[in-house]
């Protein structure tokens, strides 16, 4: 059996057994969400969007034999690893997800201000309707990508956020996402909705780890609302391992006034595919999109990114970074549309890229589409070795090559870092680089 | 092997000892045969027109890897210095005080030069300095550049003037005590208040164990850092050495004098 087969027969099963839920509006909209995917299919090879990450036939590779959805948790490793990168005295929501089921026992929560919801999708379809039906797969009701309407389908658990009006969400939210492959391959669908009401403000991580020697598939789904004058800082993390595969789309609708940032960490994957698409969707809106993707061994890390500037007076800016280390892989594609309506936009992106061997590579395409005609864009992509003489500059003062490589990467991925919220997470990101760098010179 | 320890067992023996230099970058042939010797306590001036080799030979002598050593070899302190890495060298005392020092954003001085220091405190066999120790003997070294320590918390030589980047070099130097230091062209493009403050700074750290390369062109700094010796190198070769008055000649006379003399017996 195919992957792509698997999933339609596991939806229409769940289909079968589903009572109350069936007659929703937001149930309506999973549905049209798999009549799209059994339309669309996953991309197909000559798919444009997918031309530097041939996806689908990865996965087919990988799960196509025996595709398992809900495969067993071992509790052990799972926990080993979260006392591994969580720091205990953390102050912040905890909530976990192995192999597509939330784990209550691994999470941990804090006192919330009051009318913030901090709980799992799953529960919010019971507890929460008029917010599900409200905002829930408003923003992906038209899918280009058949990832997403799988994803929508499916749409079963995940992390689902609320800030209510003038609220300031103090402690910020993790949201673990583990691929558990102890006793065999893992494939789940995280699906997260995230909405900060006016004047709110909010920050949440999402991780993403594979545990375990066998293969993982992720296909993760965030949308994410800013309503006007709110502020949303949104940190996707992959520290993954080398045999998880992923494909995540994070969808943004920014009212009047907010403000979102992103940050995009990619540090390991067999193919690990990013789609960020923000839409400023009124006035004075501001977006910052920070990635850095470090990669090693056979890594494949796809990042796309998409600004609809399509009102007056916005500012978006881009910086994502790369690193690339032996047979690893990047790809960027970086689009950026004004409308005609969004005169006034002030709108930036770059793209710079380090490549450490000779067999590594990047593929990197900005898009810019401007029918404003009073605007500010500017786009740049830039591909090199470490600097020569900053190396020996640093050699001089009695640095190794290693060192002096450690600190010029450092300083390199240092103002995608920076933005960072969490510490202890921008210094493991730092270790990682520094780790890397004694092993692999 | 320690340095002291060599001096204190003879104390005329030679730092550096240069025979017969050879380099070339790519196809061209820059450095046609040095000759040079520096002992400890020592302030040797290269001097020449431009063109002449003198920052080939400072980066030579720091490692450089844009140069091919072609002929010729380095004696330093014993060890055959063309052997060592840049690393290596700065461990056991050879600091380059760059004409041109490079900028490195997002890299304070600050940042890397614990780490720096460290190696070579750990290579001569000292304890590391932990960050209080470090910070004291920060201000210390600070002052004899007149250096102020915002300047060191930032990106390494980013936005810095002609003058601050070569008082970063100097407070560089101060920091980790080289054994023989090459000034690669410091003096260049700086105002004499600079020019003051750098020399001072070089002068403070001179002593009999340690030794000094001028490279320069001009003669203005050897009225602040008083040379023993002067060499003129000429089309990759030192083709006059003398004390002091030779650098006075120089500037009264010309480099054309030299270029004259040379290419006339040539």
């Amino acid at each position: 059996m195919s992957l792509e087969q698997a999933f339609i027969d596991y939806i229409k099963d769940r289909e079968a057994t589903i009572n109350g839920q069936g007659s929703t509006d937001w149930h309506q909209r999973r549905r049209t969400a798999f009549t799209d995917f059994e339309k669309l299919g996953f991309p197909a090879k000559k798919n444009e969007e997918y031309r530097y990450t041939p996806i689908s036939r990865a996965l087919e590779r990988e799960f196509g034999e025996s595709v398992t959805l809900e495969s067993p948790v071992d509790s052990t490793s799972v926990q080993e690893l979260l006392d591994e990168i969580i720091p205990s005295d953390v102050d912040a929501h905890v909530l976990v997800f192995v192999n597509g089921k939330f784990q209550s026992t691994l999470s941990s929560s804090k006192t919330l201000p009051d009318g913030v919801i901090v709980t799992t999708l799953s529960e919010a379809y019971q507890t929460h309707t008029d917010l599900i039906s409200q905002y829930f797969a408003q923003q992906t009701a038209e899918p280009t990508d058949s990832f997403v309407a799988l994803n929508t389908a499916i749409a079963q658990e995940g992390l689902f956020v609320y800030a209510p009006k003038n609220v300031v969400v103090e402690t910020p939210i993790l949201a673990y996402f583990i691929s558990d492959t102890s006793s065999g391959t893992s494939v789940a669908t995280p699906r997260n909705l995230y909405i900060a009401e006016k004047s709110s403000k909010v920050s949440v991580v999402e991780s993403f780890h594979t545990v375990g020697e066998k293969a993982s598939y992720q296909n993760a789904v965030s949308e994410i609302w800013v309503d006007a004058n709110a502020s949303l800082h949104y940190t996707k993390l992959q520290p993954e391992s080398k045999q998880a595969y992923h494909t995540g789309t994070t969808e943004v609708y920014q009212a009047r006034d907010s403000r979102f940032t992103g940050v995009t960490i990619s540090l390991q994957g067999a193919m690990l595919r990013n789609n960020l698409n923000i839409a400023l969707d009124d006035e004075n809106c501001e977006s910052h999109m920070y990635g850095l993707y470090m990669l090693d061994g056979k890594s494949h890390v796809d990042n796309h990114t998409a600004v609809d500037h399509r009102k007056p007076n916005s500012f978006s800016n881009e910086l994502y970074k790369g690193i690339m280390d032996d047979q690893s892989k990047g790809v960027f594609n970086g689009k950026i549309y004004v409308r005609q309506d969004a005169q006034k936009t002030n709108a930036f992106q770059s793209n710079a890229n380090i490549l450490l061997t000779d067999e590594a590579s990047i593929d990197t395409k900005p898009q810019l589409e401007i029918w404003a005609d009073d605007v500010k864009c500017s786009h740049g992509a830039t591909t090199g070795q470490i600097d020569k003489e900053q190396l020996f500059y640093l050699r001089t003062r009695g640095m190794s090559r290693d060192q002096a490589t450690a600190i010029l990467l450092r300083a390199f991925a240092g103002d995608v870092l920076e933005n960072i919220e969490l510490d202890f997470i921008r210094e493991q990101v730092e270790n990682v680089i520094d780790q890397r760098l004694n092993s692999n010179f | 092997m320690d340095t002291l320890l060599i001096l204190l067992l003879n104390p005329f023996t030679t730092m550096l000892k240069i025979t017969g230099l050879h380099a070339r970058v790519e196809e061209k042939e820059i450095l046609k045969g040095i000759n040079l010797e520096v002992k400890p306590g020592e302030v040797h001036a290269i001097m020449g027109p431009n063109g002449s080799g003198k920052s080939t030979l400072a980066s030579v002598l720091a490692g450089r890897e844009d140069f091919e050593v072609t002929g010729g070899s380095i004696e330093y302190m014993g060890q055959d210095l063309l052997e060592m890495e840049p690393e290596e060298r700065a461990r056991e005392g050879v600091f380059l005080a760059f004409q041109y020092p490079v900028e490195i954003p997002g890299v304070s001085t600050t940042n890397f030069l614990k780490t720096a220091l460290n190696q070579v405190r750990q290579h001569k066999g000292k304890d590391p300095l932990d960050a209080v120790a470090f910070l004291k003997m920060m201000k210390e070294k600070m002052k004899l550049v007149e250096i102020d320590q915002s300047l060191l918390s930032r990106s390494l030589n980013e936005g810095f003037s002609g003058g601050e980047k070569k008082r970063n070099e100097i407070f560089q130097m101060a920091m980790l005590e080289p054994t023989l230091a090459i000034l690669d062209e410091t003096d260049s493009g700086l105002d004499i208040d600079a020019l003051r403050i750098v020399a001072n700074g070089v002068n403070a750290l001179r002593n009999q164990d340690n030794a000094t390369i001028v490279v320069t062109h001009y003669q203005r700094l050897l009225d602040y850092i008083v040379p023993d010796f002067v060499h003129v190198l000429y089309n990759g070769r030192i083709v006059k050495s003398g004390s002091k008055e030779l650098a006075l000649e120089l500037e009264e006379k010309g480099y054309d004098w030299i270029k004259e003399t040379v290419d006339a017996t040539a």
